[in-house]
Order: C-alpha cells, then structure tokens, then sequence
C-alpha cells in the first residue's frame, strides 16, 4: 500500500472565485503554482503543521464559468488541494475556495474500465456467491500486482525468487529480464517468469551496469510479498 | 511466454513505456507458482486491489469495512488480507 500512498496523485476540482478577475490574470497566477511549492498544511490534518515542498507537475484550467473554475491538477502525494486552491485565491487577490473534488489517479489507478462502483461490486460479489458466476468478480479483484505496475520491474529465475522470499537481495546471475532506464536508487519491483511480484526493492546499479557486470547485488530487497516455499530454494541455476 | 505478458499488460495499465531487455534465456518451472490471472477467487481475494469508485459521503475506512464484510462472509471465516483502494 505504500507504493500507492507515495505515488503521484491527480484530481478534478472546482475552485469558487470570490470575485472575479481577468481570464489572463488568472491563468498567469495558476502557472505560477506548477513546479515546486510551498505548503503550509491546514489546521485540521494529519501531518505536522511545517511548511513543506510539494511538486505540481500539472494544472490545467478545463472549463471557466465565473465564479466557478474546474481544474485538473497532477501533484505529489501529500498536496493539499484545499490549500492549494486557497493559496491561488489569495495570489490572485480576490480570494477562492474549493467547492468540489474528486480524485481522478492515485499511481497506476485512474478512471479507466477498471473503476467499479460499490454498486457493480455488490452485484459482482452476488453472482459469484449465489451463482456461482465469477467473470464479474474477476474484474473487479485485479490481481495485487497490479499495485507495483507503475515501478521499473526486473524478473528473476525461480531459485532466486526463493531466496528472496528468505530474505536474500538480488544478485545479477538471478535476472533473467529487466526494464530499460533503470537508474541506481530506484524503487523496482521484482517479479518471476509466471508474472507473479516477488517483492520490492532498491536498484543497486542501473540497467546497463547489470548488462556488463555478471555478479553483484542488483537489487537490495526491501519488502518481500510473495510468500516462502512457493519456489524452491535449492534447484541449480542453469 | 505468458508471465512476460502479463508483466507487459501491466506496463500498459500503468502506461509506462520502458524496452524489455533479455539478460539470460531461462525457463521457469511449471511445478511451482502459477500466472496471477489463473488465479483462483480465494487466492485473489488474498492479495488483490479494486479499484473502487467511492461514493462521497462514507469514509474511505467506512468503504473499506462494509467490503471486508462482504467479501469476508465469502471465505466463511478464512482470515485474508484484502488492500482496498
């Protein structure tokens, strides 16, 4: 669930001016809230009250009817839309505040035929349980890996997904198929061959560095998921 | 090759778009593990996620537990570990 909490988050939200400005102006000063801010976090939340640095890596002005302005704005984890529209406001001089929101991305999830209403989830808990039917649980229960797509992944041959269910880090000679562009430092998600998420962890060097070296800790295991003994440990690598 | 693919669906899903390199021919066993989509409901149910439109109005915690209720009468008592949304 870290992995989801820590990812990059996308909301819809509708800003009430408290009067009106030019279009221009209004656009300029929303601008200027894209890149790196600061965020002092409000009175009622959950973290410590310290002015803080979040990224907006995106607003965009999708519609304007005055005094309503829906946004779609693209962040880090953590930002505070509420704030942030009321940081706009007082910019703008006029003063706004957040009317509506509705949280569009969080990492990998989005509005796509994945999204299912409690509704649709009910249903589909009901077909499967009094007939028997699964295909619309199926679609609704996304296997767990689904929660790590959006990390670089790096696949393992079955031996070495064994030692990491034991607590081993990945060395070189266990990898069988990586991503591209995986730099030192990143977050990486281990895999097997069957597509199944082994754990998560911390790439010791990059993608071309595991290319050319043939030994070494690739991947310094952080968090294990798969459970032990799926794999066998002691099976020779070939 | 059906692992890689699935890995591939979700390189798709997530829309990242990073090259597939081989760094050594190996072939995994069919005696151990099994594709995540060949999972049966029970063992999806064990590590799985749903991408849930939330109504407003309930908590995100409220959601969560009218789920594992129903979900739970289900396993008729099989302690899991459902990650909602």
């Amino acid at each position: 669930m870290k992995y989801l909490s820590l990812s990059t988050k996308a909301y819809v939200t509708i800003m009430q001016l408290h009067k009106e400005v030019p279009e221009e102006k209004l656009n300029a000063v929303i601008k200027e809230f894209t890149g790196k801010i600061y965020q002092k976090p409000p009175v009622r939340s959950s973290v410590r009250r310290a002015l803080r640095v979040k990224t907006i890596y995106k607003i965009d002005v999708l519609e304007l009817e005055y005094p309503y302005v829906l946004l779609y704005v693209e962040c880090e984890h953590g930002t505070y839309i509420r704030k942030l529209i009321h940081d706009i406001g007082e910019v703008l001089g006029v003063g706004a505040h957040m009317r509506e929101l509705r949280r569009v991305k969080t990492g990998p999830f989005k509005e796509d035929e994945t999204l299912i209403t409690m509704h649709q989830l009910s249903e589909a808990i009901y077909l499967y349980r009094k007939l028997n039917d699964d295909s619309e649980i199926r679609k609704a229960v996304l296997p767990g890996e689904y929660m790590v797509s959006h990390l670089p992944k790096v696949v393992v041959t079955d031996s070495a997904a064994a030692s990491i269910t034991y607590g081993a880090d990945l060395a070189v000679p266990g990898i069988t198929y990586l991503h591209s562009s995986i730099r030192k430092g990143d977050e990486v998600a281990v895999f097997t061959l069957k597509g199944e998420i082994v754990a998560t962890g911390v790439a010791m060097m990059h993608t071309e560095e595991i290319l050319e070296k043939r030994r070494g800790i690739a991947v310094k295991t952080k968090r294990v998921i798969m459970e032990r003994d799926i794999y066998p440990r002691r099976e020779k690598e070939k | 090759m059906r692992g890689l693919e699935f890995l591939k669906k979700l390189d798709a899903f997530a829309m990242i778009d990073r090259e597939w390199i081989l760094v050594k021919e190996y072939e995994t066993s069919e005696n151990y593990g099994k594709n995540p989509e060949e999972r049966t409901v029970n063992e999806l149910l064990r590590l799985g996620v749903i991408n849930l439109d939330k109504p407003p109005g309930p908590t995100s915690h409220e959601v969560t537990a009218w789920i594992k209720e129903l979900l739970g009468i289900e396993r008729a008592g099989h302690a899991g570990t459902l990650e909602p949304l």
